[in-house]
């Protein structure tokens, strides 16, 4: 019992240290599937395991265990925790809940804004361009999705560049990316330990909507040449923004990959530059084990927890 | 990007919206409007907020500060004009978009996250080991 429903709470932070490296070797569609997939599952496992530890002390209270007709004195002997640990399970658990309800209301206001700001922005096709001298783009999620280009950035680049980035942009919108990221947001709300992962869902999505432009425009070079002249364009245009430098010294060519301060886009293009990821499916499989194992914890922790209600119940003299 | 100095409190709930309503109904207009003509014009809106005439003065300030709307004096009250076309006005509302809470920012996938330092030369090495476009 004390295994089952511990080990789901621990899983994340065993999981957490390899969603940078899966993000990195996997295929970035699987890898994105895969990490969100991951992640709420043990969020959800290691959630459902602190609400049964909380339960043990529920059920403690004299009023709680005479309204189930269970017997205190069972609960007391039988239940997987300490009084100390279930009451910080049942700290634990309103904070996640408190995050979660304040996460939802936040992403929700934002998408709707984002949806709004979809319908408002002027003419009807999916692209848009506003005059602004900096450089930026992205997609705008909404019904439908638009994609928004600055002029700073339209100059940055030529045109098939430009077809490069609206090739990116409209497989973010084509994939849903937005609720990948936002499932994995939950999950790291939920679960702080899987902060990590949600971090490399969101390299992932990026990773796979630059693949998704590879194939499009049939040049991963010309992808990533692009990526890297959008940067450092955009960088240009913002010379008052204070952005910490990442420590570490400077590696060249696929050792970016390999590099753990690096930031994202260095590793975007040095993926594009290198050959196209493998599928990897021990890896797969391996995750997909570690989120069985959560699974079946929890489960098992639920059925030892309903085994010892209805123990004390059988006890229970009125 | 514009980026406007926040020094009012932020704006509370739907706010944007408002600012929308009363900015398409100058655009509409065409010609600068007075605060009781923005108000008359939005209750005349289908599905429009019904709005008191303090918060109309309210919401045409909160724009003229962030230079979104030019204003001149006429008599007692002050007439409130677009200053910038359609494109330039999307730009201001995403680029204040953008500098808000930071969920705003991760529901938009953007094309390439901010540099830092480090990433940017790490950035110019890799693309002038690879050479070819945009390599320089």
């Amino acid at each position: 019992m004390a295994l089952a429903v511990y080990l789901p709470l621990a899983l994340p932070a065993l999981f957490a240290p390899f969603a940078g490296p899966l993000s990195e070797r996997l295929d970035p569609r699987h890898a994105t599937w895969l990490l969100t997939g991951a992640a709420v599952a043990l969020a959800g496992c290691s959630t459902l395991a602190l609400g049964l530890l909380a339960a043990a002390a529920v059920v403690r209270i004299p009023l709680v265990a005479s309204l189930g007709h269970w017997s205190l004195g069972v609960l007391g002997r039988d239940t997987p925790a300490g009084i100390t640990v279930a009451l910080l399970a049942g700290v634990l658990l309103g904070a996640a809940v408190l995050a979660i309800c304040g996460f939802v209301i936040r992403r929700c206001r934002a998408l709707a804004g984002a949806f709004r700001e979809a319908r408002w922005l002027p003419g009807r096709g999916q692209a848009v361009v506003v005059a602004d001298e900096a450089a930026d783009a992205y997609a705008l999620p909404g019904w439908p999705g638009r994609i928004v280009v600055t002029a700073g950035m339209l100059a940055a680049l030529d045109e098939p560049g430009r077809a490069a980035l609206v090739a990116h942009e409209q497989a973010h919108l084509a994939g849903f990316h937005y609720l990948f990221t936002t499932a994995a947001r939950l999950a790291a709300t939920a679960s702080p330990l899987l902060r990590p992962v949600a971090r490399a869902v969101e390299y992932t999505v990026e990773r796979w909507a630059d693949e998704r432009a590879a194939t499009v425009v049939g040049d991963r070079r010309l992808v990533a040449h692009t990526i890297g002249r959008a940067a450092l364009a955009a960088k240009a245009g913002r010379p008052r923004r204070a952005i910490p430098a990442a420590l570490g010294a400077v590696f060249s060519g696929a050792r970016v990959r390999a590099h753990a301060g690096a930031g994202p886009v260095p590793r975007r293009v040095a993926a594009l530059l290198a050959s196209p990821p493998p599928r990897r499916l021990v890896l797969l499989a391996a995750v997909l084990a570690l989120v069985a194992l959560a699974g079946i914890c929890a489960l098992v922790a639920a059925n030892d927890l309903q085994d010892l209600l209805s123990l004390a119940s059988t006890h229970h003299h009125p | 990007m514009h980026r406007m100095p926040h020094t009012d409190p932020p704006p509370r709930r739907g706010a944007g919206e408002l600012e929308a309503a009363v900015l398409s109904v100058l655009w509409q207009a065409g010609r600068a409007l007075s605060p009781g003509e923005v108000q008359q014009a939005l209750t005349g809106q289908a599905g429009a907020p019904e709005l008191s005439y303090s918060t109309v003065v309210t919401i045409l300030s909160r724009l003229h500060a962030k230079k979104a709307l030019g204003r001149r004096r006429d008599g007692r009250a002050f007439r409130y004009a677009p200053v910038a076309d359609e494109a330039g006005l999307a730009a201001r509302r995403l680029a204040a978009m953008l500098d808000k809470e930071p969920d705003r920012q991760a529901v938009l996938s953007r094309f390439v996250a901010d540099l830092s330092d480090s990433d940017e030369a790490l950035l110019r090495r890799v693309l002038a080991d690879d050479g070819g476009p945009g390599g320089s």
